[in-house]
């Protein structure tokens, strides 16, 4: 990937992350750990990779997007934002009573969100049914499902991956943020999902590894995901929860809850760093 | 009168007729296509139909994808696992964002017959109808079935539809057009009104005539769309007879019955009993046989009626 680009989009994903920070903290709830493995696969696909216009967020034919993993909201409303959806200062109204930023994405209420999710493993068989109506339409638009590791324990999920080969649907790719953490502890103690490559093979899928923290990584295997015909890709990235934030870095506490003030401070410092 | 059909017939009949006159008509099933009838469509519009296998989950959220896309889904199975199963994801996926998605759902009420409680469904008009946005119907008819499909596809939101496996008789008046959210007054009556929906609207009707022997007049009301509900035509019957009895091959709990003793309990207190099933599951047997059974044939209809005039 091109250098200067490369940086760029560091800097984007850094003030990502700032927003994550800024919304968790100011609704005092919020999922940061999660927001915070995926940052720099949103701003991947944000700013880099999806045919969208934040001028005109129902478009067509624009490329899809569904946060399957819904709880990150911090994260997908911070990409959001700084993608020009809306304006960054409103993240801080985040989780209040009277903010179009619900706790959980809400296609109704928020531009830029393809499906309203939060209730695990919902979102990946939306994602199935967008790239089936634009193999209808004949259309070029692809669609893009982040999803979690902890929900690939969802045997919906296993049902959308049936469904997706089934019907050679190569216009769609999930991305695993395998982060390696759930609410409940390691997803290795609570309940073992892996292998995922062997899985997702033996479902009929073109399984891609990553590094969910290096643009090189995540441009290749976003290009190799666009280059495979006939069946659905998964891009499996390795990532940290909690990303970019020392103290929340691989801390399970970190999955749904919010800074104080001292955190907080220290966590912008980090960031800004 | 045309031969009796059953609603899931006029279903899967009207979905392939549909298919040529909207293009964005798209059908998905859970591997019961023969059954739910969706298989007609499929005969007739291959290339719109889609197979989700056992996975009715998955299907819904297929359902909402395809509705985000611009496309009239309907989605079938069983009304034990679309509105059963499959309850969370209709609300999550379909509900709350108020997608334009059909639910076509058949086999519902005990009439599903020798299949057993596992597969009689007797909660799926409880289960939709609390679904902020849903509209629930069951129609009663061939005539009326057909109807509610395509009125299903010019109304843009979520909506539920119950279809039956057992044959019915034509009960809709000649002309009859239906219409989401109005209730039909097939005969009138002056003594006690009884409300119904899907099989048990033919049974209400014998119903009537029977009391008519015994020197009660009792208005029939063909209640279709159970959410919104007909208010004004269920308070208008209740102020005319001064008593209203439900029938529905439901639960007492929270379908018709509900919905209709809510508004009279709120708008026009009077006399009511519900026909339904009462708080217990299905067991097998011949459709026709288990009406009688569960106290939803004409002759607990009228029992019901004559009780309830008793307490005017």
């Amino acid at each position: 990937m091109d250098e200067i680009r490369k940086s760029e989009l560091k800097e984007i994903a850094r003030n990502v992350r700032i927003g994550i920070i800024d919304a968790v903290y100011s609704a005092s709830s919020g999922h940061p750990g999660g927001s915070l493995s995926a940052a720099d696969i949103l701003t991947y696909l944000y700013f880099e990779e999806m045919n969208i216009d934040p001028a005109n967020p129902d478009a067509p034919d624009r490329d899809r997007f569904v946060c399957s993993k819904g709880h990150i909201s911090p994260g997908l409303y911070s990409v959001l934002a700084h993608r020009g959806y809306f304006p960054v200062e409103d993240l801080k109204t985040f989780r209040k009573s009277d903010s179009y930023l619900q706790g959980h994405p809400d296609l109704k209420k928020t531009p830029g969100v393809d499906m309203t999710t939060g209730s695990l493993g919902q979102g990946v068989s939306a994602a199935c049914g967008m790239a089936l109506a634009a193999k209808l339409d004949g259309s070029s638009r692809r669609v893009w499902a982040l999803m979690g590791d902890g929900e690939s324990e969802e045997g919906e999920v296993w049902e959308s991956a049936m469904f997706a080969a089934h019907y050679k649907l190569d216009n769609l790719c999930y991305v695993l943020d395998w982060n390696g953490l759930q609410i409940d502890g390691p997803i290795a103690e609570v309940m073992n999902p892996t292998p995922y490559r062997e899985k997702f093979e033996a479902f009929g899928w073109n399984v891609i590894d990553a590094d969910a923290h290096d643009f090189d990584s995540i441009d290749s295997a976003v290009k190799a995901a666009k280059a495979c015909k006939g069946r659905p890709s998964i891009i499996v990235a390795k990532s940290t929860k909690g990303k970019g934030v020392s103290f929340m870095e691989n801390n399970v506490s970190w999955h749904g809850a919010a800074p104080n003030e001292e955190q907080y401070n220290a966590a912008i410092a980090e960031l800004k760093a | 009168m045309a031969d009796k059909i059953a609603t899931r017939q006029s279903y899967g009949e009207a979905l392939a007729e549909l298919g040529n006159k909207y293009e964005n008509l798209v059908v998905l099933d859970a591997d019961l296509a023969a059954a739910t009838k969706t298989g007609i469509f499929k005969k007739a519009h291959p290339d719109r139909f889609f197979d989700c296998g056992i996975a009715e989950n998955n299907m819904m959220g297929v359902a909402a994808g395809l509705a985000l896309s611009g496309k009239i889904p309907f989605a079938s199975s069983f009304a034990m696992f679309a509105a059963g199963r499959s309850f969370e994801q209709v609300r999550n996926s379909i509900g709350y964002p108020h997608l334009n998605v059909k639910i076509g759902a058949t086999h519902g009420g005990i009439t599903v017959g020798e299949d057993g409680a596992t597969h009689q469904c007797c909660e799926d008009f409880a289960l939709m109808r609390v679904i902020p946005g849903m509209t629930v119907i069951s129609p009663a008819d061939d005539v009326e079935a057909r109807q509610v499909v395509e009125a299903a596809i010019n109304y843009v939101g979520p909506v539920y539809m119950r279809f039956g496996r057992m044959a019915v008789p034509n009960v809709s008046p000649e002309g009859y057009k239906f219409e989401i959210g109005k209730g039909c007054l097939l005969k009138d009556g002056a003594d006690v009104a009884i409300i119904a929906n899907g099989v048990e609207v033919s049974e209400a009707l014998a119903a009537s005539e029977a009391l008519a022997a015994e020197g009660i007049d009792a208005a029939v009301v063909n209640m279709a769309t159970i959410k919104p509900l007909d208010e004004e035509l269920v308070v208008r019957m209740a102020k005319q007879t001064g008593a209203v009895v439900t029938a529905e091959e439901h639960s007492v709990i929270g379908g018709l019955g509900g919905a209709v003793a809510e508004c009279l309990a709120e708008c026009c207190p009077v006399p009511m009993k519900r026909v339904g099933v009462l708080d217990t599951f299905g067991r097998s047997g011949p459709a026709k046989e288990l009406l009688g059974l569960f106290k939803l044939d004409a002759k607990a209809i009228a029992e019901k009626a004559k009780e309830v005039v008793k307490l005017k």
